[in-house]
């Protein structure tokens, strides 16, 4: 009976904490399905009886947030893409092949993942600027910009995460697809590049996700080209002082979790284990 | 795991490599160099414009920064900021894992949702939605503690104590799900051992478990130090770049007030030197931890 009782307390506890953790979350997206004038009302309430989507049109169409939604898309899926292009060549080299500085290289890719990349954003702003002479559309005020930091913050941790996965690809695979006059690069995209595939998932959710938030890089890079800003400074935008449109700026944070929140559901389980997996290698 | 040595080895292997090399070696490598050269430089506007030469200072900025008040100020309280993060991020998180293991699933699944959410937010939205949550006029805080119009980004203590909690907040769930995990992988025996040995729930608790969890402990311990010296978003945005006459100012936003608010790059750098120190002497103590608790690397 003891037993019961203080498994029924811990469960009640468990309910009410799930509920103060998930009440900002509640919070947003009442507030950008709320009627304007309930909104600013002095006494807000948690609930609403007048659900409207007024507040997303005017975050689409008044503050032009789709485009935005788009501009953010397009770095975190570039980042993506050549992410995974790029971890997959380098760790397949630094896995299947022996070659000099191999060990020194490993810890590099180590010790860089230390660097706390927020101290460089002094210097990449200059590296940036003299991108933007020689090819605009990677430099200063350019998606491009975005997405050649994230790349490179991202690739240090995906190369390391990859490695084990291209590991565990037996070498008789190869030496057997040789046999059957598979070319180097057939058996590195249609061999080995599906069986690695699950490896991908865990690091891509990851580099998406670092990309898509990003405040800090968006913020120093896209200085005077309103049209390139992604979500995080666009809702900035919209905060002026003492006039907010909460209901907008609300409607824009639910368009700008929704994506994430997805992604988070889909792939928990593997995040969770290929992050104990990189925790423990 | 390598297979056996074909013609032109070296040159696949190269090839493979040089792609991910050149953007590490551009965006990563260089920009390091770079941040101790500028460092070490008067570095303003004049200069980045073209307008004046660069001065060689050496370690001139290190000593300007060493010999500010406002730096030592702002260094307290970055420590002090993450301590508290720290602390409550592993205080909460720990709860909830063991609470975690005391209830049935629908329960758990319950509160994994809840953090996961949480833990899925982007920085921006969070704190916007924090900040909406303890608005003044309008926020559902106030309604309830029927303190209307009490601003609690304008006090320094109150900033300070709202923004931990937002980082708390959305950092916890990694805490959580990292050690419940860990508290999951203990083998049955070793606990049904314990119990028939005599040992209590809080011997099994102190004696047991936690050395057991020991070296993940003190994984997610550092990780959070990491994180939480190194906050940007959430100070940058809750309290306005800052707070009011900058006493709101963390590490990270004050060396990218000096630089891009200021135009004090040299400056700027030698703090974000600063701080890459402070953190890599972190992780070189997380190193010697793990190795003395017996983890092979």
């Amino acid at each position: 009976m003891n037993r019961r009782a203080s498994r029924g307390f811990a469960e009640a506890a468990a309910v009410v904490v799930a509920a103060v953790v998930a009440f900002p979350l509640y919070w947003m997206v009442l507030t950008a399905l709320k009627p304007g004038a309930e909104v600013i009302s002095a006494d807000p309430r948690p609930w609403t009886l007048a659900p409207t989507l007024d507040s997303f049109v005017r975050a689409l169409t008044v503050q032009s947030f789709g485009r935005y939604l788009l501009n953010s898309l397009v770095v975190a899926v570039a980042v993506v893409l050549l992410g995974l292009l790029l971890s997959f060549l380098a760790a397949t080299a630094l896995t299947r092949f022996r070659f000099r500085g191999r060990t020194t290289l490993l810890v590099m890719l180590l010790v860089v993942q230390m660097v706390p990349v927020e101290a460089l954003t002094i210097p990449l702003f200059f590296v940036m600027r003299s991108v933007r002479d020689v090819a605009p559309v990677f430099g200063l005020n350019h998606l491009g910009s975005l997405v050649l930091v994230h790349l490179a913050f991202s690739l240090p941790f995906a190369i390391w995460m990859l490695r084990g996965f291209v590991a565990a690809v037996p070498a008789e695979l190869e030496e057997a697809a040789t046999l059957d006059g598979a070319s180097r690069f057939r058996f590195l995209w249609q061999v080995l590049f599906p069986l690695v595939a699950p490896g991908l998932v865990a690091t891509s959710v990851l580099s998406f996700i670092h990309a898509w938030n990003d405040f800090l890089f968006a913020k120093t890079f896209i200085i005077s080209a309103a049209e390139n800003q992604t979500l995080p400074l666009a809702l900035q935008v919209f905060v002026k002082p003492d006039q907010n449109d909460w209901g907008a700026i609300m409607a824009g944070s639910t368009l700008m979790t929704i994506p994430v929140l997805v992604f988070f559901i889909l792939v928990q389980r593997r995040l969770v284990s290929g992050l104990a997996g990189a925790v423990k290698s | 795991m390598t297979t056996t040595a074909r013609k032109g080895d070296g040159r696949v292997a190269s090839a493979y490599l040089a792609p991910a090399l050149l953007v590490l070696v551009g965006l990563m490598g260089y920009p390091i160099y770079q941040l101790v050269l500028i460092s070490l430089f008067d570095y303003g506007q004049e200069q980045v414009s073209g307008g004046a030469p660069l001065t060689f200072l050496g370690l001139g900025n290190y000593t300007t920064l060493l010999s500010d008040a406002r730096f030592w100020d702002v260094l307290a309280q970055t420590v002090g900021f993450a301590a508290v993060c720290v602390a409550g991020t592993l205080l909460v998180g720990a709860v909830l894992a063991v609470l975690a293991t005391r209830v049935r699933t629908w329960a758990r699944t319950t509160l994994f949702l809840a953090a996961l959410g949480a833990w899925a937010t982007p920085a921006v939205a969070g704190s916007t939605i924090w900040l909406f949550l303890f608005d003044a006029n309008f926020g559902f805080v106030n309604e309830v503690l029927g303190t209307t119009g009490l601003s609690w980004t304008y006090d320094k203590w109150t900033a300070f104590g709202l923004v931990a909690a937002q980082v708390i907040w959305c950092s916890f769930p990694f805490v959580m799900v990292t050690l419940y995990a860990g508290i999951k992988a203990i083998p049955g025996e070793v606990l049904e051992a314990a119990a028939l040995d005599g040992a209590s729930t809080a011997g099994t608790a102190t004696k047991v478990i936690l050395p057991l969890l020991r070296p993940l402990l003190i994984v997610v311990t550092i990780q959070s130090i990491i994180w939480d010296f190194k906050v940007f978003t959430q100070i940058y945005i809750m309290t306005n770049g800052g707070g009011i006459a900058g006493r709101n100012l963390v590490l990270n936003v004050y060396a990218y007030q000096q630089a891009f608010a200021a135009s004090e790059y040299g400056l700027g750098a030698s703090i974000g030197v600063v701080m890459t120190v402070l953190l890599l002497l972190v992780t070189l103590g997380y190193l010697r931890a793990l190795r003395r608790s017996g983890e092979a690397l």
